[in-house]
């Protein structure tokens, strides 16, 4: 089939392999741009690949299959968010409150199994259903009180981490030993690839979401709303609905996230990195998504992700300071929202 | 003011004693201070393509968005084959088969044609890969998009699968102006639909209309185009200062009498 990549026409992630050709390749002035307009995460890719190549040229040990699993495992967290992050971004919205709804959803899971001795599955359960809430929060002061999302969720950040603060009162919670909530965290082997469950259940949590923004009615309305509000409206589409919808997903991923980062850590605590809401933002504009809405897809994301975290990791095994890191982030982010730009230029 | 002219309150039956398709009565609505329709009524018979003129800001493309759900009037009554019909999105409007092609394109330009043409309308899959997985089955609108298409004769759009963004907006104007078509069941409502057409095309949506009245499609056709216009029209609701100043034919009426009813200058 003949599948432009830029839109929900795409296949889900990994699937584009089978798309013999970019359907509006030569219809601008310069190719470059036409590619990039037509497959969006190439340009992600192509990045991921030279800084994985040139990381291993300072250090062999690079691409070694013990630094890709660490790698892997370190990534689930951000990749999760960034995730819940992309639908946001795709309808033109955006998530300041995500880093602190994880946190908020993962101190319930871990209060409710260690404190109150309640049943892991249900502490869990309870904690998904908070991480759903924040999404709803976030979708009413977008729909209903018609606040534009980087306020909203400006003003539920501060929400969420106070709450979150609160309940935690400053404890670590360690969740036993062989308790479920840790099961994110076990080390799966595959080969000399050591992942985990963690990283399983992000890779699975990718694959879903971009099939639903690829291959059903609900994505393409995404697209659609993210693209123009207002044609969508008068197409029929519900568009107040539809957004609550994009925010009660992207709260259930958050949810998900805050199992796996239990899992990781091993505890859960409020004194986790301040970077996360920034973090995925980041992964998302470098993935190639665009902060105007209705362009990108998801494998551009996770490659935005790998990207930080290779940079992370490559300049730390390269003996590089912490300043370059965000020195080098920082550069990657105005080149992908420059590039953006020059992409979009394409449609006037 | 000019009320005089108004005909007596739909859904009066017309001369054959037809009930209107979609009639309104008395809609009134604002935009903040400025009253777009001040007490506009509204017929539309079966089988026949009523033209809507008037200057700039008479409130035309207010009524239509009364009439197709896109806007809720804060006063006033529509009917459809003179039944109460209360349109408050327009999803509802569809769901009755009235389609339209809007002013300002409703086109999402991301989207290839043939997403833009069944976007709101997807088809999905036959078994359980459609009703569990809700998966789109995307070659089988590809494949009816562009039936529709050759049907309906709009041969500017060549590939269903190019965005629509990378179309002219002549194109793009086809796009709308195809799916209104394609998909208008009782109703189709086009405003201004030639404005960003060249001459070839313009032909061929008058074209187009032709045939969809020669099906016995109801057209409601806005456009500034007096020629296209006394072609086209069985009738002519001329619309001034949010109310319809009145009703002509082309058979008794010239252009020069539409202008001078539209501008105020003389009553039917
Ligand atoms: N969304 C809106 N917000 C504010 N004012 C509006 C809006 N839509 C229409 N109006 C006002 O209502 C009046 C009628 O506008 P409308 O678009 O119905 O006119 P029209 O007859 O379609 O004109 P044109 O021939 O230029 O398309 C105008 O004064 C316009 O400024
Ligand atoms: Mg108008």
């Amino acid at each position: 089939m003949r599948a432009r990549a830029g839109g929900p026409a795409d296949p889900v992630p990994g699937g584009s392999a089978a798309d013999p050709g970019p359907a509006g390749a030569a219809r601008f002035g310069n190719p470059v741009q036409s590619l990039l307009h037509s497959y969006p995460s190439l340009g992600p890719f192509a990045v991921l690949v030279l800084a994985c190549v040139v990381f291993d040229l300072f250090n062999s040990r690079f691409l070694g299959m013990a630094n890709l699993s660490i790698m892997l495992q370190q990534v689930a967290v951000v990749g999760l968010l960034a995730l819940g992050q992309t639908v946001i971004i795709l309808t033109a919205g955006i998530d300041l409150s995500v880093g602190a709804a994880m946190i908020l959803a993962q101190m319930v899971m871990a209060g409710l199994a260690v404190t109150n001795g309640c049943p892991v599955v249900l502490a869990l359960a309870v904690g998904l259903l908070v991480a759903l809430l924040t999404g709803l929060v976030n979708g009413f002061l977008v729909t209903r009180f018609h606040v534009p999302p980087f306020i909203g969720t400006l003003g539920t950040l501060g929400v969420f981490t106070a709450v979150g603060l609160k309940y935690a009162n400053g404890q670590t919670l360690s969740p036993k030993p062989g308790s479920f909530l840790l099961w994110t965290g076990k080390i799966v082997t595959l080969g000399s690839f050591h992942i985990t469950v963690g990283v399983l259940m992000m890779i699975a949590l990718y694959l879903i979401v971009g099939y639903a923004l690829g291959r059903t009615a609900w994505g393409k309305h995404v697209y659609a709303v993210g693209d123009e509000p207002e044609a969508a409206r008068l197409t029929g589409i519900n568009t107040a609905r539809l957004l609550l919808s994009v925010y009660l997903v992207a709260g259930l991923v958050y949810g998900v996230a805050a199992w796996v980062q239990i899992g990781r850590v091993g505890d859960a605590s409020t004194d986790i990195s301040s970077t996360l809401n920034l973090d995925s933002i980041t992964a998302v504009v470098i993935g190639g998504v665009s902060l105007f809405g209705g362009r990108g897809m998801v494998l551009g994301t996770l490659f935005g992700a790998l990207i930080v975290q290779v940079f992370q990791n490559g300049l730390a095994l390269a003996g590089v300071q912490d300043l370059y890191q965000q020195l080098a982030e920082g550069l990657l982010v105005i080149a992908a929202v420059s590039l953006d730009r020059w992409i979009r230029k394409v449609r006037s | 003011m000019n009320t005089t002219t108004n005909p007596p309150r739909p859904p009066a039956p017309d001369a054959a004693g037809r009930t209107p398709v979609l009639a309104a009565r008395d809609l009134v609505k604002s935009y903040g201070r400025v009253e777009a329709l001040r007490g506009a009524d509204f017929e539309l018979f079966p089988g026949e393509v009523l033209a809507v003129i008037g200057d700039n800001g008479a409130g035309k493309s207010t009524l239509i968005k009364c009439l197709s759900g896109a806007a809720v009037p804060d006063s006033g009554t529509l009917l459809l084959d003179g039944a109460p019909a209360d349109f408050r999105t327009p999803a509802q409007a569809k769901a009755a088969g009235i389609e339209t092609v809007y002013q300002t394109l409703a086109v999402t330009p991301a989207l290839d044609i043939a997403s833009n043409l069944y976007l709101g309308r997807e088809i999905r899959r036959k078994g359980p890969l459609g009703t569990l997985l809700r998966m789109l089955d995307t070659a089988a609108m590809r494949k009816q998009a562009e039936e529709h298409i050759k049907r309906l004769g709009i041969a500017t759009l060549q590939d269903i699968t190019q965005p629509v963004e990378t179309l002219s907006g002549g194109q793009r104007q086809a796009v709308a102006v195809a799916r209104a078509a394609a998909f208008g069941s009782k109703v189709v409502i086009l405003d201004e639909p030639t404005a960003a057409l060249g001459v070839r095309e313009s032909g061929q949506v008058a074209e187009l209309i032709k045939r969809l009245r020669d099906h016995g499609m109801p057209i409601v056709l806005i456009s500034h185009d007096m020629p296209v216009v006394f072609e086209l029209a069985d009738r002519i609701h001329v619309q001034r200062l949010g109310r319809r100043a009145a009703v002509i034919s082309p058979a008794t009426h010239s252009m020069e009498d539409a202008v001078a009813i539209m501008t105020g200058a003389r009553t039917a």
